[in-house]
């Protein structure tokens, strides 16, 4: 795969607060990658530094083997999906979708042609002379993206896309653009903070955090093996306990020394130990095994979700056995569950459920959604 | 309380109503009436076309330069001196007040309001003495020409020209042109302008395609509180005209202070119609062409 676009040693400050600091990448064509990170971690200003609309403080942006920092929003052959689709409310689903093409001033027959095709493959062909302020989040939403596809792109931003969206909506609108990037064979840059989101439709994810990469990798390679307690904590639930990396594939954690698969770290090292609650197994508390009291269980549908009191610290496993609150139970740890990372300044951040309560969630977060 | 207000929001809502129902009624709606009353009545009550006819047949001679004299219809005179100064004023005021709103509007947020400020605090004062200020500016020994030959430069002969007419109503109501196109222009969602640039348009590209468009429900409420107004202007023209360009407005008080109230009322009524029938043709145009248009 050719490299499309390369950023080069980008950092950014609005009023003296360092938003992208030393940030390098390599976009790949034809790729689907997200920038994933909490807000404020930089994954907006990155999308907007390739648009052209937020200028580097330092580094080169490279589009194609061009340096580009100079070349005007207009000027690049990149389009963007704006965060809330900025649809032109004066204009009609048809002229929103011609506006590009009416700008190079392309003869009428062919606008039409283009409209039409871009309107059939976001499923609106009904909608061409509908207000676009009379349309539904949705189909706003596959206009936006319509619009930004016309002009046959080199890589297509999408800041957020379906942050507005209901949760099934968002489902399926996921699908659909991961089958137009297919079929048009576009490059997507997507932002977002929602990691599902990001798993389930990426070629490569992007990990960010406080305006630096975290870790870039396939889905599988962030879940796995993510090389850090924030990356570990900010994609899918983990427990991330403390430990000592005793010699080549054995760890000690929680006062028992368990078998892993990972090599490479000095003899006695301290590291954090990640272990996901779906790869928990929940055993008899004979000795030698670690012993928790459950102390709170939530019934989630497919499993059931308990958290668990380990010497103080508190783990959530997730497992479709029938588990009560109260009870005296062991885990037991296969060594392909075991990961270990690096410490890192986020270590001892994350990864302790010892605040955890669904009840908690809700109160704090009343809408149920969070928006940037 | 709260089930009976659900059950009956209409009540409430009338009640709240009331004082401006009330209101209007008795300062909008009875005066118009007796307006009407007294446009086809005479002196002695009895009704009569008579006022109105007179508004449209009445002439008078005018002397012209070369010293021969013209039969004019008065009353079509005036009103159409009236609307041309009008539309000039509306479109000085426009084309300077466009720019400045959207300068305005692009503006850090302090300055912003700093120059709302500004345009409006000659609004605070009596618009009298803001044409007595322009006539001691514009008058021959006035400060322009003060200025002018000062510099060098002679002096120019403004006072008592339509010019001059068209500055004092420039002057006076340009705040009204530029505050609503400048309210529009700072709601105007930045997003959009970015994503304008990020389809390939230059900045004059935005502006035609964009700014303008968005911003049109801004320019009629503007031409519209512009032109109404100075159509019916007066005193300016008597001020800074040397009385030499009288307008309907002019007419109209010129009638009353002599006591002609019926056929005062009359021109005033004819002046109404023809506004109210403009102005529903400018609604009934933008509503179908103009984006916002048919949006209150």
């Amino acid at each position: 795969m050719d490299k499309i676009i390369e950023l080069k040693n980008i950092s950014k400050a609005f009023d003296g607060e360092t938003v992208l600091d030393n940030i390098s990448l390599d976009i790949h064509d034809n790729e689907f990658i997200t920038l994933l990170g909490p807000s404020g971690c930089g994954k907006t200003t990155t999308l907007r530094i390739i648009g052209g609309f937020v200028y580097p403080d330092q580094g080169d942006v490279i589009f194609m083997g061009e340096r580009i920092n100079d070349v005007p929003p207009h000027k690049r052959n990149v389009n963007t999906v704006f965060q809330k689709y900025a649809l032109f409310p004066h204009l009609n689903v048809f002229e929103n979708v011609a506006f590009p093409l009416r700008e190079r001033k392309l003869p009428k027959k062919e606008i039409k042609e283009k409209v039409n095709k871009m309107l059939d493959m976001v499923m609106l062909s009904g909608f061409a002379h509908r207000r676009v302020t009379s349309l539904s989040g949705g189909q706003q939403q596959r206009v936006a993206i319509a619009r930004a596809l016309v002009n046959e792109p080199k890589v297509l931003l999408l800041d957020e896309p379906l942050g507005a969206l209901d949760l099934k909506l968002r489902k399926d609108m996921q699908q659909e653009l991961k089958k137009i990037q297919k079929s048009t064979g576009i490059t997507f840059i997507f932002v977002t903070h929602d990691q599902e989101e990001a798993l389930s439709m990426s070629d490569t994810i992007v990990v960010m955090s406080e305006g630096k990469i975290q870790q870039i990798g396939t889905p599988q390679d962030i879940y796995n093996e993510p090389v850090n307690a924030f990356v570990a904590d900010f994609i899918g639930e983990s427990n991330i306990v403390d430990g000592v990396m005793l010699a080549d594939y054995k760890v000690r954690f929680g006062g028992q020394v368990f078998d892993c698969l990972d090599t490479g770290f000095a003899p006695n090292e301290p590291v954090d130990v990640v272990i996901r609650p779906e790869d928990v197994d929940i055993v008899k508390p004979e000795p030698g095994v670690l012993q928790g009291t459950v102390t709170s269980v939530t019934f989630m549908g497919v499993h059931n979700e308990a958290i668990v009191d380990i010497d103080g610290f508190k783990w959530m496993i997730q497992t479709t056995d029938p588990v009560e609150e109260g009870a005296h139970i062991g885990i037991s740890l296969e060594p392909d569950a075991i990961h270990i990372m690096k410490k890192s300044k986020y270590s001892g951040m994350f990864g302790d459920y010892s605040s955890f309560s669904n009840e908690l969630d809700e109160l704090s977060n009343p809408g149920g959604e969070e928006e940037e | 309380m709260r089930t009976a207000n659900r059950r009956h929001p209409q009540n409430g809502y009338r009640m709240a109503l009331a004082p401006y129902s009330i209101w209007s009624a008795l300062f909008v709606v009875v005066p118009l009436a007796f307006i009407a009353y007294y446009a086809f009545t005479d002196n002695q009550f009895a009704f009569t076309t008579e006022n109105i006819t007179r508004f449209f047949t009445a002439t008078s001679n005018i002397v012209q330069e070369d010293g021969s004299s013209v039969e004019v219809r008065t009353y079509l005179l005036i009103f159409m001196r009236s609307v041309k100064l009008a539309v000039i004023s509306t479109i000085i005021c426009l084309l300077l007040g466009y720019p400045m709103a959207y300068i305005m509007s692009r503006a850090k947020e302090r300055t912003q309001k700093t120059m709302v400020t500004l345009i409006m605090i000659p609004m605070w004062m009596n618009f009298l003495i803001r044409t007595y200020a322009w006539m001691t500016i514009l008058q021959d020994t006035g400060i322009l020409n003060g200025f002018l030959s000062a510099l060098g430069l002679g002096t120019v002969h403004i006072i008592g020209t339509e010019a001059a007419v068209i500055i004092g109503m420039v002057y006076d109501y340009f705040p009204y042109m530029v505050l609503p196109i400048y309210s529009i222009l700072a709601k105007l969602d930045g997003r959009l302008l970015e994503a304008a640039r990020d389809l390939g348009c230059g900045s004059i590209s935005v502006l035609r395609r964009v700014i303008i468009p968005l911003s049109m429900p801004g320019v009629i409420s503007g031409i519209t509180m512009v032109l109404i107004p100075s159509i019916s202007t007066f005193y300016i023209s008597q001020k800074l005209g040397n009385g030499k360009f009288f307008l309907i407005g002019d007419a109209i008080e010129g009638q009353y202070v002599a006591n002609n109230l019926h056929f005062a009322a009359a021109i005033a009524f004819i002046l109404m119609l023809i506004l109210l029938v403009c102005m529903a043709a400018v609604k009934y145009v933008t509503a179908r062409y103009v984006y916002g248009g048919d949006e209150e």
